[in-house]
Parts: C-alpha cells; structure tokens; sequence
C-alpha cells in the first residue's frame, strides 16, 4: 500500500504568541516547533496501514522552510520511510497555493491514500486536506476520527454536531485525521538513529499567487479581569444576581 | 460590490440557525458594498427554505434530490460552485461547521479561488476585509480579499441571526440531481442522548480535573440540563478518558464563542483559554483563588465545587420554574 501523508511544522501548543516588529506575523524568536498535533494521528494511521497491509511506503511531504527538515525527521523517527520538502521562502495564508504545491508533488505518485492532519494548530484553516483532493479528482473525507479500508475501498466516521456521519469512500482517497483516530506512537532512540539514514529529498518550488493579502496579525483584545463574586456555595445568590442583572445571560 | 451567494446549512430539511447566522454576516457585507444575497440550500425531498427574507435573504434557491438529504462532499461541492458561477458574485458564504469546513475548501479549489477560514467579522472597505482568528484564538488576523471571488467560512455564533419583515423569493434549483461523489454519507449516527454541540450552544458548561473523578461529571451535566447548555470539557479530562473529544474545548479540541461560558473546576491552562476567550460572559468556579481561569473571567466564585455547583444548579432550576 502506497501512502502519503502532507504534515507541517507549527508552534507548540503551549506556546506564547508575539507579534513581530511586521505586526504581520508570529515573533518566532524562542518559540518550539513541533510537528503539527493532528499531523501526529495521520502519520500514525499511515503507519498502521502500511503495518496491516503487509508491505507498501510511507512518504511524508511538507510544504515549508529549511526548518521542516526537523519536522519530517520527526515523521520518520515514528516509522515513515522516506520524506520530501517542498521549500519555499515563506507561507502563504491562503491554503489554496499550498495545495496546489502538495497536489503537484502526489500527482503521478500512485498513492492509495494520502492523510492530512484535519487542521494545522497555526493558521487553523481546515484546508489544504480537502482541497488537494478536489486537485487530484479524488474523494475525500475531513476529520476522521475512525477508518477501516479493505480491498480498495473504506469507511470512516466523522464527528458532526449532534452525531457520527459514516461515510464509504473508493480508493485511492484523501483522509484528514481528527483526535481519537489511534493513539501515536512516540519515535523510540531506535527510530531517531534510523531516520537520520532515511531519504529526504528537498525540491525547491515557487508558491502560486494567493487571493489574500494580510493587513495585520494582532493580539486579540485582552478580557477585562473581572471579579470574584465571593467564596463557597454562599456565594451563589450573587453569582446568580450578576449573571441576570449585569451582564443579562439568565 | 457584486453579490453574495450564501450556502444554507439544513439538517433534516430545517435551515439551522448556523444558516441564519451567514445570512446576517453577508447582509451586513451587502449592505455595505451594495449588492445583493442569495441562499442556496441542498437538501433532500423537502426542504422549509420559506421565511428566509426575514434573515436577510434576497433570494434563495433550493437544490433539492433525493440523494443530497446527508451532506454528500463531491455532489454538494459541484452544485455550490456551478451556483457560484451562475451569478455575479463576489464572496461564497459557508458556515463553519463540521459540514462547511469540509464543503468550503472543496470548493474554493474548484473555483481556483482564495479561502478565508472560520471568519468572525466582515466589512467592506474598497474590496472584502475580514477578520480571522489563527494560533487557535491567541491571535487574529485581519485580511484583505485581493481576488475577484473568496470562499470564506463564518464561525458559528459570531454573528447573531437577523429579524426583518422582507419577504425574499424563492427559487427552484435541481442542479444536484445525477451527481454522485465517490465518498457517500450512509447515515448519521445520532448518539443515545441528543446533546447540544459545543460550538453551536449560547450557554456551555465545562468541566476540568477539579471534578476528580469521572463520575463527578454528572454534576456539570445537571448544571448543563438546568440551563439548557452543552456540556463541555478541558483536554486533561478528555486524554484522561472521561469525557469523548466531541466535548474538549481549547486548542487540540473546539474553539467556542457562547454567551455564557461556566468554567467548574478547569485552571485554565493556555491551551484552554485559547478555545473558549472569545465567550461573552465567563463564570469560573475554582478552589484555587490564584488559578488563571479567574485572569480572564468576568465573575468568579472561589471554592469547593462539590457544595457550589448542587447549590447552583438547585438556583437555576429554582428561577426556571418561577
């Protein structure tokens, strides 16, 4: 089984956000990168195919700065066989040029599956997963949170408001992988030795132009601290008493 | 400014209220760079599209096939963009839903058009400006539209539905009939409880690690049915397998905006804060007084949540009845 899985570099989680002096961008200065939460479920689920298929490749793709090389070195310490990095200067906010660099490099690749994370933690677009697919002409199914293929065809859930959607799907498709998809395996000192040998191969390519320019990356407004309305269950009536003749919500 | 063309969600042949929400974000939008709004709605056998005036709807045009009662990606994505095309149209609404994060970059790339993401404010200053939140609400940004067409996502509950007496028109479309995706929705699984999704509720109560244990939860569940909330809850007790991650709020789960957020028992890690910042109003119940919950919370009551939330929930109930 042939698979793919596009991953990207972003801040981690904990991370403070500061704007650059630009006031268009993130102050990178001390931040850690990692790779991308929901990156880490759609590497280990291609893991996991490759594993019951009995045979195949896993190929990471990143489309990023020098930098993503650590990235997909992190990729394939989990297991994935080999990588490839589409470099370019600098990103674009629009996903729709950086789909268009993925779809580029898959085309032609005879991938059974290719997996996204269902959203980068960064620009939090839920994009580029749906939009390679709709590049390739092939189906798709965003935010899977469990999947079963067998014999070139597949059937994923998908958490929507107020259910499950059960969706079946031809192959080859592309899968956008959700929390609570498997449980990613963290790389061993074994796997990190290994990937350091892995291919990694690095293609210089020039983004397409985007619709979207940015005005301003800024803080959102800082909430007024408010104030304790008292201590233990005494307080209630209070609370109560605010949340009706102050702020109006009851 | 040409048109807005606004894709209205429905679920069981309603119009949710996600639809209506669009509908007042473009109105606003329209207004301001002078053109008109159109809705689209997809559905199955029949769809309740009449009244959409009143929301700010020009015109509405119902796609109707038996096929297209469950979201369909492919299907839906072919008829949204041969709409979009059928009329002069400057931006392409879709609400940011479970649905519309899937539909909407499907087809802006059909389109070979820009996306604009979970938006949460849109204005018109000499072309399309909207706002966006990124770094999972740390920050937010504002962006120019420099293309003649944009898909952009509205995120629910950021703008509150319109009430007018304009009556709008109907249209019949049948552009979906004979599609078929390679990807077919069989069924939606509905869960033994109905419960109210977190993103879409204007009143969530949440709950954090201070419950200690997962059975404690039933207190903010009963909380929750007092006010009619959804239940929420921190990614420390959703990893601990408490609670499914349907319900996690912050930065690896849902980002809300209700009108009312009641945090019991959650500290307010970063990551959580990030996902629910942007509520209204924002209660925290903490025994920890110096917890960063009560940073950004506009009432706070400190203490042991095992005597505060009884006696609240018996409140609420109290007042509901009266």
């Amino acid at each position: 089984m042939k698979l793919a899985v596009c991953i990207k570099r972003t801040p981690d989680t904990e991370t403070r956000i500061k704007i650059a002096g630009d006031g268009k961008r993130i102050d990178e200065a001390g931040v850690k990168f990692v790779l991308n939460t929901y990156d880490e479920y759609a590497v280990e689920e291609a893991l996991q195919l490759k594993e019951r298929a009995g045979s195949g490749e896993v190929v990471v793709v990143t489309v990023g700065t020098e930098a993503s090389q650590e990235t997909i070195r992190t990729a394939l310490a989990m297991g994935a066989d080999r990588g490839v990095l589409l470099k370019v200067d600098g990103a674009s906010i629009d996903p729709l040029p950086v789909a268009k660099a993925l779809a580029d490099e898959l085309r032609g690749g005879e991938y059974d599956v290719v997996l996204f994370g269902k959203l980068a933690i960064d620009d939090y677009s839920h994009a580029t997963g749906p939009m390679v697919a709709e590049l390739l002409g092939v189906p798709c199914v965003s935010a899977v949170a469990k999947l079963e293929i067998a014999d070139g065809k597949g059937t994923a859930e998908r958490e929507i408001e107020g259910g499950v959607e059960v969706v079946e799907f031809s192959l080859p498709a592309v899968i956008t992988a959700d929390k609570g998809l498997n449980e990613p395996r963290y790389p061993a000192l074994r796997g990190i030795m290994m990937a350091k040998k892995k291919p990694l191969e690095v293609k210089d390519v020039a983004l397409a132009d985007g619709g979207l320019e940015i005005v301003e990356l800024a803080l959102p407004p800082e909430r007024q601290e408010g104030r304790i309305v008292g201590e233990g269950a005494d307080a209630v009536p209070a609370l109560i008493d605010a949340l009706r003749n102050e702020a109006k919500v009851l | 400014m040409s048109n807005i063309l606004v894709v209205l969600e429905q679920r069981d042949g309603k119009i949710k209220r996600v639809g209506h929400e669009a509908l007042a974000a473009a109105r606003g939008l329209a207004d301001a760079g002078g053109g008109e709004v159109h809705g689209l709605v997809i559905g199955g056998g029949s769809v309740e599209a009449d009244g959409l005036g009143a929301f700010g709807a020009d015109r509405v045009t119902v796609s109707t096939d038996d096929s297209s009662e469950l979201y369909q990606s492919e299907p839906y994505a072919a008829t949204v963009a041969d709409a979009a095309q059928m009329g002069d149209y400057a931006a392409l609404l879709i609400s940011a839903t479970a649905l519309g994060r899937d539909l909407a970059p499907r087809v802006a790339a059909k389109l070979d058009c820009p996306l604009a993401a979970d938006v949460t404010e849109l204005s018109y200053d000499s072309g399309i400006v909207v706002k966006r939140p990124a770094y999972s609400g740390k920050a937010t940004y504002t962006l120019r539209v420099t293309s003649p067409l944009v898909v952009i996502s509205v995120r629910p509950n950021a703008y509150a539905p319109l009430q007018s007496d304009q009556a709008g028109t109907i249209g019949e479309g049948s552009v979906t009939a004979g599609r078929e995706g390679r990807a077919v929705t069989k069924e939606i699984k509905q869960p033994e409880r109905a419960a109210l999704d977190v993103t879409e509720a204007s009143i969530v109560v949440a709950g954090g690690r201070g419950l200690k244990d997962a059975e404690h939860f039933a207190l903010v569940e009963g909380l929750a049915e007092a006010l009619g909330a959804a239940v929420g809850a921190s990614r420390a007790v959703v990893d601990a397998g408490w609670r499914p991650h349907s319900e996690q709020v912050g930065q690896t789960g849902k980002t809300v905006s209700p009108g009312l957020y009641i945090a019991v028992g959650i500290s307010g890690a970063v990551q959580h804060l990030a996902g629910m910042r942007t509520a209204k109003v924002i209660v925290a119940i903490n025994k920890d007084a110096d917890a960063p919950i009560f940073k950004v919370a506009d009432y706070g009551i400190v203490g042991d949540l095992f005597e505060i939330i009884p006696r609240l929930t018996d409140e609420i109930r109290a007042l509901k009845e009266n």
